[in-house]
């Protein structure tokens, strides 16, 4: 989905402020909110990963922007827990004596929406270009690299395609490859020769140039 | 909704959370923070300092680090949840690499432990990729014009850790000494190495 969290290349924001030797953990209800995620993926085993990205993107776009990161991973892991059946939020609600805000619900995509790899399988010094696919669930090509063409630096090993994890469809794996993009072909500037930014993506989000 | 107006603190909806799973049965008082007590202890940056000052002092050991950082993270210890598969980039005196995850806030918790604040704030989410040299100028990296910059966006499973360059005037010091002054900014890209 075009979604609040695909942040990439996105200006406005203003500075980067790094806190030197930063704890873990800023207040004890951020390494609870953690451990819940852990909890409800490893353990609990009410939903996997993409499910849980998923529904960290499917926040409101104000909530996100507003949200701290372990606010985030509470609101993803507890509407998860509620759409699996685990918890009711009626409960929840009156147990804390307010409204407990949650993610929205997941489009309606179908599995054929899901596209087939393109082309056999890529090598180190390819160039591969990113297909202009528009998945409106759970995908992890970042809009900034849609359309752009790059070279495979790096194939790494199958791993699951999080479009179909995400939403349940039939599993399966795919090779991801670390493709280079130079930041002339993402953004169009003359002055940014000399920079590159590389991007791992499943084999079905490329294919080869025409 | 049974809740009213007001919207409940984070800290609030954990708590609801906890007490809700913890009268089904789910789950035992105390649980969650034993969770997080393990994690804070399991995924911890100060093992990718051991790891970086192991590469600089033993050449042998620097050369499976770059062929397999898995393998190579996973003989000192450091393997688990998001370091299932680990590539290590080597900067040089023409390469200079720096990571991002632009679309949530994925590292390697094995050797770089939790992502700290700055690195999943919008900010450095947004920018990094849009002008990787002139952001990291920004951050305090100055890099000469000949030194190429590439930008890693942890958008799949691999993950990845810097390995910086080794300051000079530390040829003599003993790897104990050069973990000491790795910083996760370094392994992360975003700070250069001085004594």
């Amino acid at each position: 989905m075009n979604g609040i969290h695909d942040l990439g290349g996105m200006e406005g924001f203003g500075a980067i402020d790094v806190e030197s030797d930063e704890p873990t953990f800023h207040e004890g209800w951020q390494g609870r909110a953690f451990a819940l995620n852990m909890l409800g993926i490893g353990i609990l085993r009410a939903y996997n990963a993409d499910e849980y990205r998923h529904a960290v993107e499917r926040m409101a776009p104000a909530h996100y922007l507003g949200a701290s990161y372990y606010e985030r991973m509470l609101t993803g892991a507890t509407t998860l827990l509620v759409e699996k059946g685990v918890l009711d939020l009626a409960t929840l609600e009156s147990i804390a004596g307010a409204t407990i805000p949650l993610a929205r619900a997941v489009a309606d995509v179908v599995e054929d929406e899901i596209v087939e790899p393109a082309a056999a399988s890529f090598a180190v010094g390819d160039r591969v270009r990113v297909r202009g696919v528009q998945f409106r669930g759970h995908t992890r090509v970042p809009r900034y690299v849609r359309g752009k063409t790059g070279v495979v630096l790096h194939v790494a090993p199958a791993f699951g395609h999080p479009d179909t994890s995400a939403h349940g469809f039939a599993a399966r794996s795919e090779p991801t490859y670390h493709v280079e993009f130079e930041a002339t072909e993402l953004w169009g500037e003359d002055d940014l020769a000399g920079e590159s930014v590389v991007v791992d993506l499943w084999e079905s989000y490329l294919e080869a140039p025409q | 909704m049974s809740g009213g107006d007001r919207i409940a603190t984070p800290a609030e909806r954990v708590a609801a959370v906890e007490r809700a799973l913890t009268d089904e049965g789910r789950i035992e008082a105390g649980t969650l923070d034993g969770l997080a007590a393990s994690a804070e202890q399991q995924f911890d940056w100060h093992n990718g300092a051991r790891v970086v000052a192991k590469a600089w002092t033993d050449p042998t050991y620097k050369a499976r680090l770059l062929a397999d950082g898995t393998k190579a993270c996973a003989e000192l210890g450091f393997e688990g949840p998001q370091g299932e598969y680990i590539v290590v980039l080597e900067n040089t005196p023409t390469l200079h690499n720096a990571v991002v995850c632009t679309q949530c806030s994925c590292t390697a918790w094995p050797v770089l432990g939790l992502p700290p604040d700055w690195y999943k704030a919008p900010a450095y989410r947004a920018r990094l990729v849009r002008a990787p040299r002139g952001v990291l100028a920004e951050m305090g990296v100055e890099l000469a014009a000949d030194v190429r910059v590439r930008i890693t966006d942890t958008t799949a499973e691999t993950r990845f850790l810097v390995l910086p360059l080794r300051p000079a005037g530390t040829e003599d010091w003993s790897e104990e000494a050069l973990a000491a002054i790795v910083t996760r900014e370094s392994m992360i890209g975003v700070a250069l190495l001085t004594v």
